[in-house]
């Protein structure tokens, strides 16, 4: 309203500072009122901007909270794309008994993900995709529906490196990390406490506040965690992106109350 | 402990593993001669030690007259075979070694390293030890453990279930 009253306006001032050449007073004054009601206007409208964007910013932000932990509309039977982050020794034993408790079906392509450092967690994803040897799996098999893929992702930092190098190393692993994420766009995310995760899991989060990707993150914390959660677990139940948190002893659930317990995996 | 049957004298094995780094600390509280005489008066007749990365080198020994055989490696490819093979297993805390063990229902100590930074394995280790599925020692209690060693006070562990959870995850989706 405002802004075509003040254009209709200035047209006109315009034609009349046209039209009559020998200029009145009154007209100036309100060609110049015109002016400075039009510059107020503009930077008004440029902090109008900024907050229409903020405001749906922090809605979205607010909604992709709220959503999180809370299940999808019900997706039938269709598969769902899975990312696998895998740990040292204790964390890919615990990730490979879940996933045999997992219809392999359902979760689809399978994405393995381990650190660049760590060959053996890859190897064993590999030996436990061709273990399965029944008669459900030979006929996934003839179906093409085995698929898993392997991949290794920079660490954002080695055991005992220096902290000042560890910046860079931390950059090129949350680009690497985005890469990786931008390629798969996982529709389920499994972790189960490697630091890895937290980058993947963080732009999982940056993904459904921009309507990339809706990943929901199951976090299953490791049965070596019996009074504390681990720094990754702790960091996805404070700031809510893991979607489910389930945790194998009892005293960790009554610590942390929005987890999940679920009783011994091993 | 006998003979079994056969002639040859029956052999017990205690299998040490340190895991896929190292631990110094438990090879050399092992490789003490009181340790080894504890474990002999026990019955053990091998103790065979996985030392990994570690710079410590235990002396080995054929054992006969009245000691323990010592033997070690760093690295293999089959420590299930030896954890089958094993009579007693004395662990680093690691939750992969401990639930292979104990999935084997082999009676297991775990020997906490204090010198790690970040050190939540403690935790597991006394949870299972306070459930009586284990013993838990440190470097410098090990011989103790040993002395009063009583393997009918453990209790079998009832191996996890990983169903409850993949059943909560379809349902989630």
């Amino acid at each position: 309203m405002l802004m075509l009253m003040s254009v209709s306006i200035f047209g006109l001032s315009r034609v009349h500072a046209h039209v009559i050449s020998v200029l009145s007073e009154g007209i100036l004054t309100m060609r110049t009122v015109d002016e400075w009601f039009l510059s107020m206007l503009e930077s008004n409208g440029v902090v109008i901007l900024v907050v229409t964007v903020l405001t749906l910013i922090v809605l979205r932000l607010l909604f992709v909270i709220h959503r999180t932990g809370k299940p999808l509309r019900p997706t039938a039977v269709k598969p769902l794309s899975t990312l696998i982050v895998l740990g040292s020794g204790g964390h890919t034993a615990e990730m490979l008994n879940l996933l045999a408790a997992l219809q392999k079906d359902r979760f689809y392509p399978r994405y393995y993900i381990a650190a660049a450092t760590d060959n053996m967690s890859l190897q064993k994803a590999r030996s436990f995709e061709s273990s399965s040897d029944d008669e459900i799996f030979l006929r996934l098999v003839q179906m093409g529906k085995d698929k898993a893929e392997y991949m290794q992702i920079y660490r954002s930092r080695e055991v005992g490196q220096s902290y000042i190098t560890s910046v860079g190393t931390t950059l090129v692993a949350i680009a690497h990390a985005l890469w990786l994420m931008i390629k798969i766009r996982p529709q389920v995310i499994l972790c189960n406490g490697p630091g890895t995760c937290i980058p993947i899991c963080g732009i999982a989060f940056l993904f459904k506040v921009l309507g990339i990707r809706w990943s929901t993150i199951f976090y299953v914390e490791s049965i070596a965690r019996v009074k504390r959660l681990s720094l990754s677990g702790l960091l996805l139940y404070k700031l809510r992106i893991a979607d489910q948190l389930y945790v194998q002893w009892p005293q960790l659930q009554r610590k942390y109350p929005r987890s999940i317990l679920v009783g011994c995996l091993m | 402990m006998g003979s079994n049957g056969d002639g040859v004298s029956s052999k017990k094995v205690v299998f040490v593993t340190v895991g896929t780094t190292l631990f110094d600390a438990l090879v050399r509280a092992v490789d003490t001669l009181e340790v080894k005489q504890d474990l002999y008066a026990k019955g053990y007749t091998h103790l065979l030690i996985q030392i990994g990365r570690g710079s410590y080198i235990p002396s080995r020994s054929s054992g006969g007259d009245g000691s323990i055989a010592v033997d070690y490696f760093t690295f293999s490819s089959s420590i299930a075979e030896s954890l089958r093979s094993a009579s007693l297993v004395i662990s680093h805390a690691g939750s992969g070694s401990i639930f292979e063990t104990l999935h084997l229902c082999k009676p297991l100590i775990v020997v906490v390293n204090e010198d790690l930074m970040d050190n939540h394995q403690v935790e597991l280790a006394e949870e299972l030890a306070e459930r009586k599925h284990l013993f838990c020692a440190r470097p410098q209690t090990l011989h103790q453990t040993i002395v009063s060693l009583n393997l009918g006070s453990l209790l079998p562990y009832p191996p996890g279930d990983a169903k409850p959870v993949a059943k909560l995850m379809n349902r989630y989706l």
